[in-house]
């Protein structure tokens, strides 16, 4: 990874500041043989981060579309460690967010368990994590170890979440703050949930974080209608559809150049 | 001091603020959930102490459900195998397992929070039919998830779950297996999206915090009812050894509950396909940290038992605890061993019991044969659940 990248924060806030509406692409690795050209490709295309999924056997928070491109992952040999190893030798400008589950981070490396993990993220070059079966309450230790390996570990406020609790997420989040735009499995959707600017609203009221919106951002006027008021999108069951699909990467790529150009229109 | 004061000052006490049994437990589920855990938490600690609540739960239990369920002794298994049998007859609750005392509690639970709609994950279907039985008593409408393996396996308890007007929800893996796993994977998905009407009813001792110990509570009736039985039957007052078949561990829990501060030893015994408390490793799945079958890749296993009801790759985190402090000695047995019980059990004693329960029956064959029972010794083995639903996967077993 280019050594130009700052840490997460930093380059999402200089992005923003910039008067940018930052876009997340998110990415299973080892979905398809060249899934390192579509992070290549999504990162020319005007990314402002990539997430990159490790597959686990049982994604809980996930709907049918990413829980397919794991399956493809899995049946092609793809696990979450040969596929860090993989992700090792990228050379991207734009910062790579991990998302894998409990499960992953904490026996990836039994005997140091999340401490190891966060320790091989930042070894391969992984500047964010995110594990969404890590509520707050059982995150000190991970947040703790993330912290030591300077990997930032992004925390989920959902609609369901009251001010409170919103605000501490905010407070123990770093990188940016995730907001889950409906209660409601990853995966396309018709419609923006109306809780989606309504929770962006919130989190963006209680923190200066970024502040970016996921689940269901399934087409551009999806992710302008959030970006009124979250400070960016993550897309990605849109994405991973098509490879399901058998879209071509390059068609991949260029659903993110539409979405960038989209958004573009958004900032300032 | 009354059953109640005995079994309060025993090791299974309360997890602790973070819903932890030592080690194990917690509440490992994504921010959007907690809220709706946290509720449900809330709202038991509080049913469990109102007077009120318990008063219409037992009711239930005596005039719905047929408690106190029967003691029975065996005189020609017990013949047959030299030690004392006595079964903990829970096939004899309505719907045929203990299954039903747990949802019982959860769905009264469940109207009490306003909730309308109950969700339940099921292997065999004794859960998910209690479920819908329970829904259909107190006019709640009820989807069940059944990983699609399990769907044909249990083909009948699918149709009985829909006559009582739930919904069966088929879950399959994206790499085509279903069982209880990717039934779990299924309804903690749609609790997700339904978490403002529905209440997760889950059916063993397993899941975030509060469940595993609120699943206990609500079936430690098996243990308090077999204690005073058999303080009235036996002249010691407990049985030397208390067995109990363990897949997520509840029925094993809710009869441990009842002798764990006896010189009982304590006996649960899991599928050998499934064994997670021997063989697991340290994980988290489904909202808790316990013991899970994994590959050395993080990648959550599938059990493998001719039982759908101990087909699980992980156990409840109170069992692991227990095992750890050596209260609880764990074992398994083959679905061989198991068969062969249900057979012998069936012929001698004229019940045929679960095949789950077969497992707890099979260990007690084994080691009365083995000597690990010493002759002479009294055994309590709960029946959890009847076999009715198993006769087409035992008739192919034997073919």
């Amino acid at each position: 990874m280019s050594v130009a990248v700052a840490t997460l924060e930093h380059h999402l806030r200089a992005a923003r500041a910039d008067g940018r509406r930052l876009l997340i692409p998110y990415v299973m690795a080892g979905v398809v043989p060249d899934w390192l050209d579509l992070v290549r490709g999504a990162a020319e295309a005007g990314a402002d981060a990539v997430e990159i999924g490790l597959p686990f056997s049982d994604p809980m928070l996930d709907g049918p579309t990413v829980q397919q491109a794991a399956a493809l992952a899995t049946g092609r040999g793809g696990r979450p460690r040969s596929l860090l190893d993989e992700l090792a030798g990228l050379d991207v400008d734009v910062p790579l967010v991990v998302m894998t589950y409990a499960n992953v981070a904490m026996t990836l490396t039994p005997e140091r368990g999340v401490g190891g993990f966060l320790d091989h993220l930042a070894a391969v070059g992984v500047r964010g994590v995110i594990v969404p079966d890590l509520p707050l309450d059982e995150s000190a230790e991970y947040l703790a170890r993330a912290a030591e390996a300077e990997v930032a570990a992004v925390l989920l406020a959902a609609p369901s979440c009251g001010d409170d609790r919103c605000r501490e997420i905010a407070r123990a989040s770093s990188g940016f703050v995730y907001c889950m735009s409906s209660m409601r499995t990853t995966g396309e959707r018709d419609a923006l949930a109306t809780t989606a600017r309504e929770t962006a609203r919130r989190l963006k009221g209680m923190t200066d974080l970024p502040v970016v919106t996921g689940f269901g951002i399934s087409t551009v006027e999806h992710a302008v209608e959030a970006c009124v008021d979250a400070d960016g999108v993550v897309v990605g069951s849109a994405l991973m559809r098509m490879l399901v699909d058998g879209a071509p990467v390059a068609e991949v790529v260029d659903a993110v150049a539409a979405f960038r150009r989209a958004l573009s229109s958004v900032g300032g | 001091m009354s059953v109640e004061e005995v079994v309060s000052t025993g090791a299974m006490r309360a997890p602790d603020a973070a819903g932890r049994f030592g080690r194990f437990g917690g509440r490992y589920l994504p921010e959007a959930l907690i809220p709706a855990a946290q509720a449900v938490e809330t709202a038991f600690r509080e049913a469990w102490a109102d007077a009120a609540f318990t008063t219409e739960y037992r009711r239930l239990l005596a005039t719905y459900v047929g408690r106190p369920t029967p003691l029975t002794e065996c005189a020609r298994l017990s013949e047959a195998l030299g030690v004392r049998v006595l079964l903990k007859r829970e096939d004899l609750a309505h719907t045929g397992s203990h299954k039903i005392n747990n949802v019982l509690g959860q769905a009264l639970l469940a109207r009490r929070m306003g909730k309308r709609k109950l969700i339940a994950e099921t292997g065999a279907g004794q859960h998910g039919v209690a479920t819908a039985t329970a829904a259909a008593l107190l006019g709640l409408t009820c989807t069940v998830y059944m990983g699609q393996t399990d769907v044909r396996r249990q083909e009948m308890n699918v149709f009985r779950m829909e006559l009582l007007g739930a919904e069966v929800v088929p879950v399959t893996s994206a790499n085509g297996v279903g069982t209880l796993k990717e039934a779990t994977n299924g309804a903690l998905r749609a609790w997700v999206n339904e978490t403002e009407d529905a209440h997760y009813c889950v059916g063993s001792t397993m899941g975030p915090h509060p469940y595993p110990w609120m699943v206990r509570e609500f079936q430690r009736v098996i243990g308090e009812e077999a204690r005073a039985q058999c303080a009235d039957r036996l002249p010691t007052a407990v049985p030397d050894v208390v067995v109990a078949c363990v897949g997520g561990g509840s029925n094993a829990a809710g009869t441990f509950a009842g002798f764990v501060d006896t010189p009982a030893r304590l006996v649960g015994v899991e599928a050998a396909g499934g064994s997670a408390v021997e063989k697991g490793k340290l994980g988290v799945l489904h909202g808790f940290m316990s013991h899970f079958l994994q590959d050395d890749d993080s990648q959550v296993l599938e059990a493998h038992s001719i039982s759908a009801g101990l087909d699980y790759p992980g156990v409840g985190p109170e069992h692991v605890h227990l095992a750890e402090t050596g209260r609880v000695h764990y074992t398994s047995v083959t679905d061989d061993q198991a068969v062969r019980a249900l057979k012998l059990v069936t012929r001698t004693e004229g019940i045929l019991p679960a095949l789950e329960s077969a497992h707890a029956l099979a260990w007690v064959v084994d080691a009365a044969a083995t000597g690990e029972l010493a002759a002479g010794s009294t055994v309590l083995v709960t029946l959890s659940g009847r076999g009715d639903k198993d006769i087409q996967q035992v008739r192919e077993h034997l073919r």
